[in-house]
């Protein structure tokens, strides 16, 4: 079972009912559950819409999108139905917050789905889980079974005139789907590729409907929004970056956890404070500061650096899904970017040419230099194929590949180097054979 | 609309799955929830389960195999009555999943995606599971293990065994 931490310096919005039992639909009533969805049903969309746009909230998936515009490009006027689509298939290494939403607040993804359709004016809402995550499948499904046996969900909910279901959804492996288009396609029982855009899902969405798509720990922070305010919500955060985060530390640190704490909070403190420092007393070699496809921090670039959308895009890597993965001197970076560039080569759904064969060739590349194989041509190709493999894709898994693989050969080029002709790898104990 | 009694699956899956069918603006959008609780049931995607499934939701056998194939959970063959799956991805592999992917292969015998002769395991290296703030972990079935030592999985996996002793003898 995921242990809970905790810090002095957390601000707990969404995790405030961590470890309390509001998995329990009474619990959570007591613990001032459905109240946002109630008050979201008496004020209305516009309300809604602009207490999230004053909340400052945006996308917690990676993109940073903020969640109020999102909602109020969705036409008032469709033909077809409109739909809520609430991506939990959290697949980015490194990530593990929304199983820690699911496990301990099911409750609130479920308020914040039904305050989401009442803003866009849909009458349907999915939750999509990985299907690895079977068990907390089973709670969500048990939670939603709860709502509707009090009214919460269904035809009148909370006695009004309005409608609102929702579907629980298992997907079965596959990192792909947690991009927005090739989630519709994989909620519409087909092969998770991603389609092009525009048109954008606010348009053109599942079935064809208008269709908002938000990261479960976006939608769990709606209610939390509601009942704070949107402008108490954005104060807590950043400059932009409205209210918190949780913050998923991983890696050589000595006490590795989910953390909730306000955007722009500083990573070096992160990392020495509230995560305990490097384990062992080694000394911090690197940080991938927002899951695996953020480009590497050195330790000089975090000092200063506080842990919001912007600060994170200016010093040249991303805040993504906010799972820190801290790395000491004793590891080595080679091993490291073909761990992270195999996981892309695997999770390619093969759809564009650039994506599909540059992640195998950057696999392959990466696998002969850890051997010791490279050659020093090797290090320009790597870095001339992800190059270029940017922006040549549907989706954005090509550059989720590319972008940190450029970033190990550029900070981490000596260390390349010291693979070259033959040399073992200095720190490694799994010495692979090259395959080509 | 397969009825009861010619379905491979138990009562309780088929009408299971009547309900699910019903429940999305589509048919075949229940196809790949139908693709996994098919799978826990009878172990992996027989002929047999591709077939009644297509038929379920009015598409052809084909079309199916052509969207199982795509996700990695789905599986064409029988695994281990215990399926154990070793994330090696890098929260994991920073806190040795690699020593602890070596020593379930020494414990069992078998390497990747293999099997046990009795049948009871099989092996298998898996991408990021989703718990790397317990690193390193391992999910056997759906059940998460995880902050992992080379002890604590040799437990793990003697409490499988007398689990499935103990079925063996009640049964």
């Amino acid at each position: 079972m995921p242990r809970l931490v905790s810090h002095p310096d957390e601000v707990k919005i969404i995790s405030k009912r961590f470890g309390m039992g509001a998995t329990n639909i009474d619990r959570y009533i007591e613990l001032g559950g459905y109240e946002s969805t109630r008050k979201a049903l008496e004020q209305g969309p516009e309300w809604i819409i602009n207490e999230m746009k004053a909340s400052g909230l945006r996308g917690r998936g990676g993109a940073g999108f903020p969640t109020g515009l999102k909602w109020s490009f969705v036409p008032k006027q469709s033909a077809k139905p409109k739909y809520v689509l609430v991506n939990g298939d959290e697949s980015e290494p490194g990530t593990c917050k929304d199983h820690l939403i699911f496990l301990h607040d099911p409750h609130a993804v479920i308020e914040g789905t039904i305050i989401a359709g009442l803003a866009i004016g849909s009458k349907m809402g999915f939750i999509y889980l990985r299907g690895e995550y079977r068990y907390l499948i089973q709670i969500m499904e048990k939670a939603v079974a709860d709502a509707y046996a009090k009214g919460f969900l269904g035809k009148n909910i909370f006695g009004s005139e309005t409608e609102f279901e929702v579907v629980v959804q298992t997907g079965a492996g596959a990192y792909e789907v947690g991009e927005e288009s090739a989630l519709m396609e994989s909620l519409e029982g087909k092969r998770g590729v991603p389609r092009i855009k525009p048109p954008f899902p606010a348009v053109v969405g599942l079935y064809g409907g208008p269709t908002v798509i938000n990261n479960a720990e976006t939608i769990a922070a709606v209610p939390h929004i509601l009942a704070m305010g949107g402008a108490a919500y954005a104060a807590v955060g950043s400059e932009r970056n409205g209210g918190t985060r949780l913050f998923g530390i991983s890696g050589h640190v000595e006490r590795p956890g989910i953390y909730e704490l306000p955007m722009g909070y500083n990573l070096k403190k992160m990392i020495y404070e509230v995560a305990g420092g490097i384990r062992g007393g080694r000394k911090l070699k690197a940080v991938v500061p927002g899951g695996s496809s953020t480009p590497v921090l050195l330790p000089e670039e975090i000092e200063t650096l506080g842990m919001d959308f912007d600060q994170v895009g200016k010093a040249g890597s991303m805040l993504g899904s906010g799972a820190v993965v801290v790395i000491d001197d004793q590891t080595c970076i080679v091993e490291f970017a073909l761990r992270t560039i195999s996981f892309y080569a695997h999770e390619s759904c093969g759809w564009c040419i650039p994506c599909r064969e540059g992640t195998d060739w950057l696999n392959k590349s990466l696998t002969r230099f850890h051997a010791g194989f490279g050659t020093m041509k090797d290090i320009d190709n790597i870095q001339y194929l992800a190059e270029n493999m940017m922006g040549r894709t549907f989706c954005p898994l090509g550059d989720a590949a590319a972008m940190p693989t450029i970033g190990f050969v550029k900070k981490f080029r000596k260390e390349f180097e010291a693979h070259l002709d033959g040399k073992p790898c200095p720190f490694a104990k799994h010495l692979e054979v090259a395959l080509v | 609309m397969t009825t009861e009694s010619m379905s491979i699956f138990s009562p309780a899956l088929s009408s299971r799955f009547d309900a699910l069918v019903l429940k999305y603006p589509i048919k075949r959008s229940a196809l790949i929830p139908m693709l996994l609780y098919a799978q826990d049931e009878i172990g992996y995607l027989s002929d047999a389960v591709i077939d009644e499934i297509a038929e379920r939701l009015s598409i052809t056998p084909l079309d199916v195999r052509n969207v199982a194939s795509y996700y990695s959970m789905l599986r064409f063959k029988p695994v281990g009555k215990y399926n154990v799956q070793v994330c090696t991805n890098i929260s994991c592999m920073l806190r040795g999943a690699y020593d602890l992917f070596e020593h379930l292969q020494d414990n069992l015998g078998i390497g990747h995606k293999g099997v046990t002769a009795d049948g009871l395991f099989s092996l298998e290296e898996v991408e990021c599971i989703g718990v790397c703030c317990w690193a390193p972990a391992i999910q056997v079935n759906y059940d998460f293990h995880d902050e992992l030592t080379n002890d604590k999985v040799d437990e793990i996996l003697a409490t499988y065994k007398a689990k499935a002793a103990g079925e063996s003898t009640n049964a």
